[in-house]
């Protein structure tokens, strides 16, 4: 009973984490979809890819996807390279100043990225003074002052990748194979590298993302080579379009699938090196043989399912054409519209003819409490044009639509579906 | 046996701040020897092992490999290739390919590698393995497989550091054969590091004892064995009883020593000490188990001591008798197993015999720890 319960609770606790953490993600992707003009789920238009095509003809997104792609790159050569070296220089470094060394090369990822990006900045801007160089001048260029910016900090994150794995490192290796004629750079090629190789794949891959996602650094540094970062930044502030959902879309399914891609190949190894072990000395000398792809290998499987759904999505996309639809929801919203207004009018008609009736009734019954317009202050005290205003009002925020109905001095202009149907 | 490349360590030290490892080494050893450098963990063989292998230039005196001067030579220079302690195989790479990676060094193609992986796997007796990695191997095969990598370089000596210490006893044994069946097939030079005197006794043509960064003896097995040149040695090197005093009477190769517990005893003074010893001086001697025999009760003389059983053992191939002799001190005698009747001393006093030349008389100096 109590273990149940238990159960239970863990599981709603997981459940709300992962609608937490998944959750934004799940809805902007939906909101990829939807033909609506402006990002929502619900109410749900009409299934589009009109967003996709839209993102791909905007120049600025493109031109920075390519600009990110760039800096990435280098930050990626510059960063693991400097991390490399730093992490070796941990453990070569005289153990008692390992750790006053450590917190050096680790500061800068305490430091804010604003700081750095200006001090970047301003550094750069100083040295290419005293060079005497212009501003145009290589080293005032965007995508340098960028990479040299993000590698400040990315190159400590890669630090601490390397160092990780350098500590399982035996020396006696490298002297090993000193001891066996290899010269220190054959030694550093051939036995250290390849031993580092998952951790630079690891460091270079989290430095590819650092730097693809950082703003607040190269929002300093970024001269006239705005990142994807910077340039949605600056399309935000103008309103949102689906078309970043859809941008977001993208940069989602392919996490998903080098998570998975990354997953199965793991799970691969794993699998060979089981096989490895089982096998004959016969088999390993030349045909082994191996599990097959998917055999218990679910991530495999599931990269499989994904491609291919991938590819489904892609080849409906081309051929589809969601103007119909499109065309019919219009349809449907005009005579949503239409059929409001007529309901406005039938409902303005019942009220004036009541009014009528109830005016009629009253200059029958009653005429002292003269109900016409000749006070000095209108009609304004008389108990009921106070409540017929309110009603009116109430009309005015349930019935948006029904404004062309209103005759208003403003012709209709803040009505949503004139908008849309000016388009 | 082919004349191998010698080594030769001349007046090394080797220091580490104020910490002496090394002192004044002096070794000669000749070409295609089974070396063995013997002595307690920390005692710096294996710094001299380093400084052979050129991971280490010394901070005095020189190493000489075949006659030639080493220093300021880096270890992938020398005549030389090691085995190191936990092997250092290249974990990431197959067997075949660890063998070769002094041939993958120097270029050589992958098929002329593989040739040659494929001889020395059939030279260890492990034909067929080259395929598998490192770790798929048990401790005795990644022995074998570092062994065939050094040698494999073609060294003119081959360093081992201690290469057995990691595996079980059975294999160890097994092992020390093979080593030496290798050594006297490929005919060149082996410095062997341990702490092991048996693996020191049963393989090597010579062997230094070392002790805290000195060699105090450089001879072959049976020499240190029976002919200790120093108290350390002669406790260090298989068991031994040591009887402590001062030289009474020196009588030619022997002297009768007052011991401080068993009274007047004679032994013959080890090789070296001989005409340096005094009437006066502080002295050790010591006397194997094996060397003792049970007398007849009554029986004294300066070869005689008697004790009283503490407790008894069987061991299988002796009979192992634990004395205390005259005030406290334990003495173990080992009587030889061939089928006798042995009778149960326990609680008795016996009477315990030598003969002088089986018991030692050294200058009193450091015992080995136990």
């Amino acid at each position: 009973m109590n273990n149940s319960f238990l159960r239970i609770s863990i599981w709603v606790y997981l459940a709300i984490f992962f609608l937490y953490l998944l959750g934004p993600l799940v809805i902007m992707s939906i909101t990829a979809f939807n033909s609506s003009g402006f990002p929502r789920m619900s109410p749900w238009e009409c299934l589009t890819f009109q967003w996709f095509g839209e993102l791909f003809q905007d120049q600025r997104i493109l031109n920075g996807i390519k600009n990110s792609l760039i800096i990435g790159l280098g930050t990626v050569v510059l960063s693991v390279a400097m991390g490399l070296a730093g992490a070796l220089m941990l453990t070569q470094i005289w153990p008692k100043l390992r750790a006053t060394y450590y917190t050096i090369i680790i500061a800068p990822i305490l430091i804010p990225g604003v700081v750095l990006g200006i001090s970047t900045l301003v550094f750069w801007d100083r040295i290419n003074r005293m060079l005497g160089l212009g501003a145009d001048s290589f080293l005032s260029n965007g995508i340098f002052l960028t990479v040299i910016g993000q590698s400040t900090f990315i190159a400590s994150y890669c630090m601490l990748v390397l160092v990780a794995r350098l500590q399982r490192y035996d020396v006696a290796l490298t002297e090993a194979a000193l001891d066996l004629g290899a010269s220190h750079a054959q030694a550093f090629r051939k036995i250290l590298l390849p031993f580092m190789r998952p951790a630079i794949a690891s460091a270079a891959v989290l430095a590819f993302l650092a730097s693809f996602e950082n703003y607040n650094t190269t929002t300093f540094t970024f001269g006239e080579y705005p990142t994807l970062t910077i340039e949605l930044a600056q399309k935000v502030r103008y309103g949102i379009t689906p078309a970043i959902s859809a941008l977001a879309f993208i940069i989602v399914a392919l996490t998903v699938f080098f998570a998975l891609m990354n997953e199965a190949k793991l799970k691969r190894q794993e699998l060979v090196a089981v096989a490895r072990k089982n096998a004959t000395v016969e088999e390993l000398a030349g045909k082994i043989k191996l599990p097959s792809f998917f055999a218990g290998n679910m991530a495999a499987v599931l990269l499989v399912v994904f491609a291919v759904a991938t590819i489904t999505v892609v080849g409906t996309a081309a051929t589809y054409n969601p103007g119909q639809c499109i065309a019919d929801i219009r349809e449907q919203k005009q005579l949503e519209a239409e059929q409001r207004i007529q309901e406005l009018r039938k409902q303005r008609e019942e009220r004036r003819k009541q009014r009528e009736a109830e005016e009629a009734e009253q200059g029958g019954a009653q005429t002292a409490p003269k109900p016409s317009n000749n006070s000095g202050f209108g009609n304004v005290f008389a108990p009921n044009s106070l409540d017929g205003s309110e009603t009116e009002g109430e009309d005015g925020v349930s019935e948006p639509e029904s404004a062309p109905s209103n005759n208003s001095g403003f012709g209709g202009v803040f009505d949503p579906n004139s908008l849309q149907g000016d388009e | 046996m082919s004349a191998g490349v010698g080594v030769d360590l001349e007046n090394l030290w080797i220091r580490f701040g104020d910490f002496v490892a090394v002192r004044d080494a002096n070794v000669k050893i000749n070409g295609g020897d089974f070396f063995s450098f013997l002595g307690p963990s920390g005692c710096g063989k294996t710094t001299i092992l380093r400084a052979v292998s050129g991971f280490l230039e010394p901070s005095e005196g020189n190493v000489l490999i075949g006659g030639n001067n080493m220093r300021g030579i880096g270890p992938n220079k020398r005549p030389t290739a090691l085995i190191f302690q936990n092997l250092a195989l290249f974990p990431l790479m197959k067997v075949w390919e660890n063998i070769t990676f002094s041939m993958e060094i120097k270029g050589a193609s992958s098929a002329e590698r593989r040739k040659r992986a494929d001889e020395l796997l059939d030279m260890i007796a492990l034909p067929d393995q080259g395929d598998k990695l490192p770790n798929e191997l048990s401790g005795g095969q990644r022995q074998r497989v570092a062994i065939a990598r050094a040698l494999c370089a073609e060294p003119d000596v081959l360093l081992l550091d201690e290469p057995l210490s990691a595996l079980d006893l059975k294999l160890r044994q097994h092992m020390r054969t093979e080593l030496r069946e290798i050594q006297k097939r490929v005919g060149i030079t082996f410095i062997y590091i341990t702490h092991d005197q048996g693996e020191a006794l049963t393989m090597s043509d010579n062997i230094a004892v070392m002790r805290a960064g000195v060699i105090d003896q450089i001879a072959d097995g049976k020499t240190i064995y029976n002919d200790p040149n120093t108290a350390f040695a002669a406790s260090f090197v298989g068991e031994n009883n040591v009887f402590r005093g001062k030289v009474k009477q020196i009588m030619g190769n022997e002297a009768l020593i007052a011991t401080n517990r068993s009274g007047d005893l004679v032994a013959r003074i080890s090789t070296t000490n001989q005409g340096k010893m005094k009437e006066g001086d502080d002295a050790m001697m010591f006397v194997r188990p094996e060397a003792f025999a049970i007398a007849p009760d009554g029986a004294s003389g300066d070869h005689f001591v008697t004790a009283r059983v503490n407790h008894e053992e069987f061991e299988g191939n002796a009979f192992n008798i634990f004395t205390e002799g005259e005030g406290g001190k334990e003495i173990k005698v080992s009587i030889p197993n061939h089928g006798q009747s042995f009778d149960d001393h326990t609680g008795q006093n016996i009477t315990l015999e030598y003969e002088t030349h089986n018991a030692v008389i050294v200058p009193a100096g450091e015992l080995a720890a136990e």
